[in-house]
């Protein structure tokens, strides 16, 4: 690879994913190209970059996905899942008793370790659950990775990390040499493909947003847009979970962080005394309001 | 200093395991099948055994019953690492009192999520 081509391939995942590849991953980027220009019939990363440069978009395809997928596995880091069983959905079922329903988004879901991971948390508070409505989307810039999401089927390797062998019995199925997880914690999460760069807003507007282990990859200025943008699709009191290597402080005061709850961001407005977090306070204005 | 039991018939495997497991910092115990496993737990209790399924003169399943039958025998935790991976072997490793289940080829990964999960190891901080 000449440097030419190293400076080819920065601009162009850059341009395309947001991926800020610093000077000295030439080894990355051999590791994970050389076997897509293998499968090309390509005699390796120059003749690759040509395909590129002539427009082949399925070369294209293969090299941003090539470059941005991400190891994952099942409630990775754990911190983030004990923050979510223990201080965002006790809090959440106060404050959406009203409603009965809480909208979260993993917005780097990968392969869907994670999505899967905070449905089989909510499975395992299904009776404080009863009634209500529960969104997860699961949303990535890879196609070949939400499929592999949706089929939610798992290599032995990959249900032995993080996951824990109760889990495993209780809520996966053999199916020869792979491990599938159930419909029915499959049917808890939706797929979509969403590029962060790009405008999100469709989506609505979340309770909760995972976001993890994906802006570690983007430069600061696309940090801080990012950031921006998944403050507007956070509810005023929602919650937003970062990756460990990950943080708003000092680049943005969209979020804050969450006291005592390492990787946990609340909008920067939230005022914990505020009205709409007591569901005694909020519930009255509910009804009333349902009463006009 | 924590001690590990590691029961295997095959060496190779033993040393893999007790690399790993030197490296959490536990202090390693070796035995050769569930007999000499037996013996190591009389002597003195470990905090957690390692444990494979298919070995010669008395099995891990086999194992693991006389262990919990000890007085004091229901303190270690119980982690199989066998080349069963069947849903009934962990499902019966699971109602004989095992914790945790590896299902075999395993790697310094596996066992340091299992360790984590069974509460005798934390790995350091992600920086």
């Amino acid at each position: 690879m000449t440097p030419h081509d190293y400076e080819y391939l920065r601009k162009f995942l850059k341009d395309s994913s947001g991926l800020d590849l610093s000077a000295d991953k030439h080894y990355l980027i051999e590791s994970r190209l050389l076997p897509i220009a293998r499968k090309a019939g390509l005699s390796g990363i120059s003749e690759l970059v040509q395909k590129l440069k002539a427009g082949s978009t399925a070369i294209a395809n293969q090299v941003i996905e090539a470059m941005t997928t991400n190891e994952t596995f099942f409630f990775r880091d754990k911190v983030p899942f004990d923050h979510f069983r223990d201080a965002i959905m006790p809090e959440m079922l106060q404050a959406r008793a009203a409603r009965r329903s809480v909208r979260i988004w993993c917005a780097a879901g990968s392969t869907g370790q994670e999505p899967y991971s905070l449905a089989m948390c909510l499975k395992e508070m299904s009776a404080a659950l009863a009634g209500w409505r529960v969104e997860i989307l699961a949303t990535d810039l890879s196609l070949e990775v939400i499929e592999k999401s949706k089929a939610g089927l798992y290599s032995q390797f990959e249900v032995q990390r993080g996951l824990p062998i109760q889990m495993l019995v209780k809520y996966f199925k053999q199916t020869g040499e792979l491990w599938q997880i159930n419909p029915e914690i499959r049917a808890m999460v939706q797929h979509r493909q969403i590029n962060l760069l790009h405008d999100f807003s469709q989506l609505g507007v979340f309770d909760v947003i995972f976001c993890r282990n994906v802006l570690i990859y983007f430069d600061q200025d696309t940090k801080i847009d990012i950031f921006r943008r998944l403050a507007k699709s956070t509810d005023s009191d929602g919650f937003l979970a970062l990756g460990a290597a990950e943080t708003v402080v000092g680049l943005t005061d969209v979020f804050k962080p969450y006291a005592e709850r390492r990787g946990l961001y609340r909008p920067g407005g939230f005022n914990p005394a505020s009205t709409k977090t007591a569901a005694g306070v909020n519930a009255p204005k509910v009804a009333a309001m349902a009463g006009m | 200093m924590k001690t590990c039991l590691v029961v295997d018939d095959s060496s190779v495997t033993r040393k893999i395991a007790r690399r790993i497991l030197e490296e959490m910092n536990f202090q390693i115990v070796e035995a050769e099948d569930g007999e000499q496993a037996l013996e190591a737990c009389q002597r003195e209790l470990p905090e957690a055994i390692l444990l494979d399924w298919n070995m010669p003169v008395m099995d891990g399943l086999e194992f693991l019953g006389h262990l919990r039958r000890m007085p004091g025998g229901d303190r270690p935790k119980v982690v199989f690492c066998t080349t069963e991976n069947g849903i009934d072997h962990i499902g019966r490793a699971l109602r004989a009192g095992a914790n945790e289940y590896i299902m075999k080829p395993f790697d310094k990964d596996i066992v340091a999520d299992k360790f984590q999960e069974i509460g005798l190891y934390q790995p350091a901080e992600p920086v």
